[in-house]
Parts: C-alpha cells; structure tokens; sequence
C-alpha cells in the first residue's frame, strides 16, 4: 500500500485559526478528499477548529468529500465564500 | 484572455466593450459595491482576498456554464480584491448578446453563480478595531488579524 501525499492550503479565516497556509498530508492509498481533511485536522494543533466537513476544492476546482485524491493533489480548505 | 482579478478600480466601460460586437443587440451588467452592514459598527474598511488561482479558474466554468445555456452570449467579469472603499464596486459583470432576454437572464445567472462559488473571502474592520468575518449566507465570524492575498 503506498501514500497519497496532498498539499492542503488553508485560507482566510482557516489560515487564522490555525496559523497554517499551506500544509503537506500523507495518507494511505486509496484515499478521499475526505480522508485528507481529516488527517489534516488531526495533525494540525489547532486542527479540531476547522469544521469536519468544510467547503472543498482539489486541484482548483469545488470538490465533494467522496472525491478520489492522487498523490500531488493540491486541496484547499474554503471558508464560507463571501465574493460578489 | 485576461485575468478575472483586479486589486484597483473596477472598469466597467472596459468589460462592456469586451463583450461588443455587431450581433449584438443587447448589454446587461451588474456592479456589486461595497456596503457596511444594516447590523454593524461603523466599518472603517474592508478587506477582499481570495484563492486567485481557482477564482481565476471558476470565472471561467461559470462563463462556461452561461454560454451552454445562452449560447450566443459573450460574458466578461471581475472581481477587485484588496482594501476596498465603501461604495467602491467589488464586482463588474458585463454580458451581451443578440437579445436582452438572454443578456439579463445571463447576467443574473452570472452574478448568482459568483456569490456561490467564488473563492473570495470578506474581512471587515471596525472603529473600535475589532474585525469580523463576513460571508454571503449572513454568517460572521470574529477576525484576529489582517487578510493575507496570495
């Protein structure tokens, strides 16, 4: 079994609760974008304050949980969008 | 093609002449501007910033997306990011197209898929140097410290 591993960017109010923008994941293969959230909220110190099923995109692009990732997958964390 | 991000004024006449052509017969656009909410403070400024490289990106699906339901339209939009004045336009939307029904129903289509899917986030500063989060379902959030762009 080999590891997928994601970099996962965190914006805006994500970023400051956190104090991470930009932090690399591994988890074991086959993974979900789902999956990656979580390992996510478990590694960072600060991680249980992000929300366990938060806005998601891969590689730029709204995601669902149940999306497929691939190792070098860039995920990124959305708070609730406020644009417009 | 021209990038979708602007971190200065917001020029409308530019996009509307972006969308001109001969066959059309019609321009709607939209101008979102910044405003200080019913329930707040006095705001003393807020901030925009954004996942540029998806918001990029997501302008275009959401192009996209219009002209597979308008095909004979031509669309052209913005978003400004950065410290914005209130009153200042945070969106210009410009949409042409044969006929104004396509072009107002295109455009509205336009600016209702930016407020959903856009990765751009809302960060406003009080008087009393408080700062809160802001996003477009009517949720707040306190803020700790300055908006980074990236």
């Amino acid at each position: 079994m080999h590891a997928i591993r994601v970099r996962c960017r965190l914006f805006a109010r994500y970023a400051e609760v956190t104090g991470e923008e930009e932090v690399e994941v591994e988890v074991p293969a086959p993974a979900t974008v789902a999956d990656a959230i979580a390992a996510l909220r478990a590694q960072l110190a600060e991680g249980a304050r992000l929300p366990p099923h938060p806005l998601v995109a891969r590689n730029r692009a709204h995601a669902l949980p149940t999306d497929p990732i691939a190792d070098g997958d860039e995920l990124a964390l959305l708070p609730p969008l406020a644009g417009g | 093609m021209p990038s979708h991000v602007v971190h200065g004024p917001l020029a409308l006449d530019r996009l509307i002449s972006q969308v001109a052509a001969p066959e059309h017969g019609a321009t709607a656009s939209f101008l979102g501007t910044v405003r200080a909410g019913p329930d707040d403070g006095p705001v003393v400024r807020i901030e925009y910033s954004a996942y540029e490289a998806m918001l990029d990106e997501e302008f275009g699906r959401i192009t996209l997306d219009a002209q597979q339901r308008w095909p004979d339209i031509a669309v052209a939009a913005q978003h400004r990011l950065g410290e914005i004045p209130l009153g200042e336009a945070s969106i210009a939307i410009a949409v042409a197209a044969p006929h104004r029904a396509a072009a107002l129903d295109a455009c509205r289509f336009v600016i209702e898929a930016c407020k959903q899917r856009l990765p751009v986030w809302k960060r406003e500063v009080l008087a009393d140097g408080s700062a809160l989060w802001r996003d477009n379902e009517g949720g707040r959030a306190a803020s700790g410290q300055s908006a980074t762009e990236r």
